[in-house]
């Protein structure tokens, strides 16, 4: 009878369980068969997501400068309030202050994970709101170097995944993957090649390649901030157009989290007290 | 100018102004959060090709300004009182040099349980409906059809607005205690669709006249794809019936230049609906009403012409005006091509139906088309570029008859604070037979340099 060993093992299993559970969920492909890069690349925007997960709400300030070729500059200011939805996608409203004759438009969106956006756009002159429709994401916004596809939060599910290699990026390393558009139709790249480092998952760059599979336009970020103690937020995004030599900086400012907004805030009625 | 309908608004938004603000003082400390200062001025020309019906009052051209501030103050809480004046002159026609409230209102919100109402107290703008062609709908405030005859533009109105969203959708409640008269263009004036019009003496059925309290309700909703409004309206109309009362007007002689024609305002009961279906590209559009009470516009010209006209008064004449049900609706869509051969302009086309089931009678909210049985085709050359240049071309036809327009519009910032608007209206041929007959001569092109701030 050697029963002695038997509670040591018992504890060590019920010890390790959780880890086994998770290492299982994470590296079982690489204990079956080596990952595959696909799986890598998944992994990564899962767990991007997900370190995003429970923030509640925020509200922002953006300062856009537009430059074309020539240098030529043209601005645009807003205000952003963002609300999280478990199990769908993101809430959010923006509010343009500058320039002076779209002040107090206001654009309302409803993400969504599978299905497309439900969008209304709030048009003070006419206090009229007008569902529009999303399928334009690609189209500039405002007309900057941003579409809307790339401001808008990118969902796990709206993108197929690859990983490429790791790489390093100032003085940490990231990984570079590439993302594939599920909907083809609905958005304006073939894919995209993405640079997060790999201890906070932050993205520093992304490259656009469009339907035709050239280099359109490359995104810098940088000015990162931490709030609440977790979660990233970036403070100055360049985006620029290869194709056509012009620019936009985004800058965010004034992120506030988990504040007063409710989720009626982020209806029509919420819509039209936009301002 | 007409400055006792302006003064009656001001003196009842200033009562409405000053009673909820003593509300709120009573609730709590106000601790002011915000306030800004913002607006537009407007100077604006408009040219007329061809001179007028009647040339010894009309001019050709026409300019002014637009003044249009807006102040806005927030407290802490989220509560906010919004001021929004509006002056117009116009070199030409001293009705058009006009002034209104357009808003002035105290905004109010909260939770009770899952659920959050809203309270408007004041003189504001609300907007229902879905079409483009005209909004067939929508009736809570009066067109300014001085500053458009497209029926955009609105007056200011008194009213207490409650809203009430939850989750099963939006329920509002409407209070409309003053009615704000349509204004006509005056003498000097061009675009005088229906004849000149006496802004001075305005006849109601109500023994109340502009007094008699409205009601308006709406619940609307988004299902999916689908948004949808239910709306009904009982009160003083906002479309006049122009009644034509010797010897200020000859009946038998309706398109006479020196007739003087008086707006009367019925009382009127209206349903209705609006609901767009978005899909991808594609919006789905309808808008339908069913009114009763309305007396309807002009014509009956057969009728007045059998009887006697020597002596007889305004409710003889206005007896002759048949009291009829009707029916009107708009049916149509829009499909947008996003980023067209590689560039970054959009193009969306537009085609709607007008229907109208009082036939040419109808006097309708936008002019010159009387919107009976019309079709309506527009493009949209959207070229999303830095100054949001835009070109929209709208085609408007009679399906059984030979009136036609075609209206263009050019939009363009030129800065951060100046924009440029161009827009020709064209009225490319019209029906002798038809009510807006007088209005024929009236195409023009117009002009605005826009400073915000």
């Amino acid at each position: 009878m050697r029963m002695i060993p038997a509670y040591p093992v018992r504890s060590v299993l019920v010890l390790l369980a959780p880890c086994l559970v998770l290492s299982l969920w994470l590296g079982m492909p690489s204990l079956v068969h080596p990952a595959t890069p696909e799986e890598i690349g998944l992994k990564i925007a899962t767990e991007a997501s997900a370190r995003d997960d429970g923030f509640g709400n925020f509200t922002a300030t953006q300062a856009m400068v537009l430059r074309n070729k020539q240098g030529q500059e043209s601005r645009r200011q807003l205000r952003v309030k963002v609300l999280e939805v478990t199990d769908d996608g993101d809430k959010s409203l923006m509010v343009f202050d500058e320039p002076r004759d779209v002040k107090g438009t206001a654009l309302l969106t409803h993400a969504h994970k599978q299905e497309a956006d439900d969008q209304w756009l709030y048009l003070p002159a006419l206090k009229r709101v007008k569902r529009i429709s999303s399928s334009n994401r690609s189209g500039s916004f405002m007309g900057s170097e941003f579409s809307y596809e790339d401001l808008s939060a990118p969902e796990v599910e709206k993108y197929t995944y690859r990983y490429l290699r790791d790489e390093p990026c100032g003085k940490l390393t990231c990984t570079v993957c590439e993302r594939f558009p599920v909907d083809k139709k609905a958005s304006g790249y073939s894919r995209q090649v993405v640079w997060q480092d790999k201890d906070e998952l932050r993205t520093w760059k992304v490259e656009y390649y469009d339907r035709k599979d050239s280099h359109l336009k490359t995104l810098t970020i940088g000015n990162y901030t931490q709030h609440l103690d977790r979660y990233w937020r970036a403070g100055e995004m360049t985006m620029v157009n290869h194709l056509t030599g012009k620019s936009t900086v985004l800058n965010w400012a004034a992120y506030q989290f988990r504040t007063k907004l409710k989720e009626r805030d982020f209806s029509k009625t919420g819509l039209k007290r936009a301002r | 100018m007409r400055d006792g309908a302006a003064r009656y608004a001001l003196a009842l938004t200033t009562i409405w102004l000053a009673a909820s603000v003593l509300a709120v003082e009573a609730h709590a400390e106000i601790e002011f959060a915000a306030w800004e200062l913002s607006g537009r001025v407007s100077l604006e020309s408009r040219y007329f090709p061809r001179t007028g019906i009647d040339p010894s009052h009309q001019s050709s051209n026409t300019n002014g300004f637009v003044l249009e501030p807006k102040l806005y103050v927030e407290d802490v809480e989220g509560r906010s009182v919004t001021v929004l004046p509006f002056f117009r002159y116009d070199s030409a026609d001293p009705v058009r040099t006009h002034w209104d409230l357009r808003e002035a209102y105290v905004l109010l919100f909260g939770e009770l349980g899952e659920n959050e109402w809203e309270v408007r107290l004041g003189a504001d703008r609300v907007f229902w409906g879905v079409t483009e062609s005209q909004h067939l709908v929508d009736i809570v405030n009066q067109i300014d059809f001085l500053e458009h005859p497209n029926g955009k533009v609105k007056l200011g109105q008194p009213m207490v607005h409650v809203t009430w969203t939850a989750d099963w959708g939006v329920l509002e409640f409407f209070g409309l205690p003053y009615h704000r008269p349509r204004i006509f263009p005056g003498q000097g004036g061009r675009l005088r669709f229906a004849g000149l019009l006496d802004n001075e003496r305005v006849e109601y059925q109500s023994g109340a006249e502009e007094w008699h309290p409205d009601f308006a309700a709406r619940y609307s909703h988004s299902f999916g794809p689908l948004d949808i409004g239910v709306s009904v309206f009982d009160g003083t109309s906002r479309e006049a019936t122009l009644v034509c009362v010797p010897p200020a007007c000859n009946p038998r002689e309706i398109s006479d230049l020196s007739n003087v024609l008086i707006p009367y305002y019925a009382q009127i009961r209206q349903f209705g609906l609006d609901a767009q279906l978005t899909l991808g590209a594609w919006l789905f559009k309808l808008e339908a009403m069913h009114r009763s009470g309305e007396r309807n516009a002009l014509g009956l010209q057969q009728e007045s012409n059998a009887t006697e006209l020597r002596g007889i008064g305004f409710e003889d004449i206005l007896g002759l005006y048949r009291e009829e049900e009707y029916v009107a609706a708009v049916v149509g869509g829009e499909y947008t091509f996003y980023s067209v051969f590689g560039s970054t302009a959009d193009i969306g086309l537009l085609a709607e139906w007008n229907y109208d089931e009082r036939g040419r009678q109808a006097l309708p909210r936008r002019q010159p088309l009387t919107l009976d049985n019309d079709f309506f085709f527009g493009a949209l050359l959207a070229f999303n570029d830095v100054e949001s240049t835009e070109i929209k071309v709208a085609f408007l036809t009679d399906a059984s008859r030979a009136t036609r327009t075609l209206a263009a519009e050019f939009d363009r910032r030129l800065s951060d604070q100046w924009s440029l608007h161009v827009e020709s209206s064209s009225i490319l041929s019209m029906d002798p037979d038809d009510i807006q007959w007088v209005g024929r001569r009236d195409s023009f092109f117009e002009f605005h340099l826009e400073y915000n701030f």
